[in-house]
């Protein structure tokens, strides 16, 4: 094992945890100030509730021992055999530890991104268990799939030799983003459109709280792409030189944040007149949904291409979505379900075999680009299906959304009986005294 | 005795505070609030790219009572230090107090403000 690959994966860890509490601010920013506890505490507590699942089964049928290229067995359930001193299947030189607990803080982060498309009305009880059972059925398949050794989408190859599809995802573009935004579309339909939408106004109560989030979530997902080297230099090659670095992978990050930033600014710009702060920051989420799966693979002058192409692509996205009048509250499905699906075919043009060993359309290798689309594809229906399934099944058993009632007198003070922000003495509480 | 309320643009609030502590008129409350008159509102730009019309704008209400004969001058101190010419500039309502009281001494009445 190797001192360097693990100090870096350790951090990696870390910055990918630290974008579960970004992804709160920003998506609590962008709520109604009666809901922002509300909305907060549905990404803050995965970090509970998912962490538990995955040492407990989630981390085994994800990435455990494969069966038939679908699921991982229960070999490593309560984290058996997954050793803090020795290597694990997946990477040579970091202990399995290190490997299990970077993949739980995707396992985190990955429900979070769906709360935003049932902001302001989730019924927290009923979410809990949504968000369970979307893990352990939608999640942990898919990320065996594309990242599992003999997933049938990935290309970590089986003992025998036997290897996937090859669909190209470093970090996440397909088991993430698209994933969580297909969920997001079918979530934002069933739930149903927030009461006064399109009537009443719902802007963000704090942009400040959005640009914290989204500055957050850009410097976690140096962890997020970088470590997903799963070390910090990277693949050695047998001339002695390195693909799939961790430094691209940071750089191209980098790169298509900014780009992206730039692109949502100035498209903003164009049409509204002014330029706003709420689409630089969305801007640059979707700069890094779209770089996710690229990370590996692609320049940094593609990672340009691609962040300036997520900045546009995501803006009309979002602008379409409310011109159909789907109540996706925060824009999941424009920003990860979009962004995530330009950025799995973006690999498929921009991959470049110096970077990543492998090429894509724009260096010759026009088979890549189709193994891309089947990946998007899949995912997009598996994930639709399941989710909807689940969804169906919960609204028939617990209910959705939260009363009418409690959806107008906000989640914070309904759900959790909380008031986030209590500035002058006749709002706050006295304490209710035993009789 | 009279009471003043009146509604002025937030960034004149200071100018008009000071001018009514020149004339003597030291005691007053403020309140933020939002409305709406006549002035149109502005536009936000959505993040993407919806737009949302606001017509509720920020205001400062300025709350002081005064006795009967100061009531005309402190409206015009008011007026000189709030005014800026542009629609938006406010509204002042009177009304007339059947009592005050200070809370330290008990004096009631004119003796109160």
């Amino acid at each position: 094992m190797d001192t360097g690959d693990t100090a870096w994966m350790l951090v990696s860890c870390a910055l990918v945890m630290l974008m579960t509490p970004g992804l709160a601010l920003f998506y609590g920013g962008l709520a109604r100030s009666k809901n922002v506890l509300g909305t907060i505490m549905q990404s803050f507590i995965m970090l509970g509730v998912i962490t538990l699942q995955f040492i407990i089964f989630g981390f085994s049928i994800a990435f455990g021992p494969d069966q038939g290229g679908l699921i991982g067995n229960f070999d490593w359930i309560f984290l058996k055999d997954v050793s803090p001193s020795e290597p694990g299947p997946y990477a040579a030189t970091i202990p399995a530890q290190t490997y299990m607990i970077f993949q739980l803080m995707f396992a985190v982060i990955t429900p979070a991104l769906i709360t935003g498309a049932f902001a302001e009305r989730a019924k927290f009880s009923t979410f809990l268990v949504f968000m369970l059972l979307w893990a352990t059925f939608v999640y942990d398949p898919v990320a065996h799939w594309v990242w599992g050794i003999g997933g049938w989408l990935g290309g970590f190859a089986e003992a025998d030799g036997q290897v996937g599809l090859k669909a190209l995802d470093f970090a996440g573009g397909t088991v993430v983003h698209i994933n969580a935004g297909m969920a997001a579309l079918v979530a934002a339909i069933m739930y149903g459109k927030r009461h006064g939408y399109g009537r009443e106004p719902m802007e963000p109560h704090d942009v400040t709280m959005v640009v914290i989030g989204a500055a957050l979530l850009w410097f976690g997902w140096f962890g997020f792409n970088a470590g997903s080297a799963l070390g910090s230099l990277g693949l050695a090659t047998e001339d002695g030189g390195f693909i799939l670095t961790a430094s691209n992978a940071f750089v191209v990050t980098h790169v298509a944040a900014g780009a992206a930033a730039v692109s949502w600014t100035a498209i903003s710009w164009l049409i509204t007149a002014k330029p706003s702060v709420v689409g630089a920051a969305a801007g640059a989420v979707a700069g890094l949904v779209a770089i996710t799966p690229a990370a590996g693979f692609v320049s940094p002058m593609a990672a340009m291409a691609i962040g300036l192409g997520a900045g546009a692509l995501c803006y009309i996205a979002v602008r379409m979505r409310a011109k159909f009048g789907l109540d996706d509250s925060l824009d999941v499905v424009g920003v990860h379900g979009v962004g995530g699906a330009w950025g799995a075919i973006a690999t498929g043009l921009f991959a470049a075999a110096a970077y990543g060993g492998v090429d894509g359309l724009f260096f010759g290798n026009a088979e890549q680009l189709g193994k891309q689309v089947i990946a998007i594809a899949v995912t997009m229906v598996y994930s639709g299906v399941v989710t909807f399934v689940i969804l169906k099944v919960l609204d028939m058993t617990m209910g959705l959304r939260v009363k009418e009632e409690d959806e107008l007198t906000g989640l914070d003070v309904s759900q959790h009986g909380e008031r986030a922000y209590q500035f002058e003495e006749g709002y706050a509480g006295i304490p209710v005294t035993p009789e | 005795m009279n009471k003043i309320e009146a509604i002025v643009r937030p960034e004149r609030l200071e100018v008009v505070k000071e001018a009514l502590a020149s004339a003597g008129f030291v005691g007053l409350n403020i309140v933020s609030v939002t409305g709406r008159g006549i002035q149109k509102g502005i536009v936000h730009a959505g993040r993407g790219g919806e737009e949302y019309r606001v017509d509720m704008l920020p205001k400062s209400k300025i709350e002081l009572v005064v006795k009967d004969p100061d009531t005309q001058r402190a409206v015009d101190v008011i007026i000189n230090a709030a005014r800026t010419g542009a629609i938006g500039d406010g509204k002042i309502f009177v009304s007339p107090v059947s009592q005050a009281i200070r809370v330290r001494t008990g004096e009631q009445g004119d003796a109160a403000l």
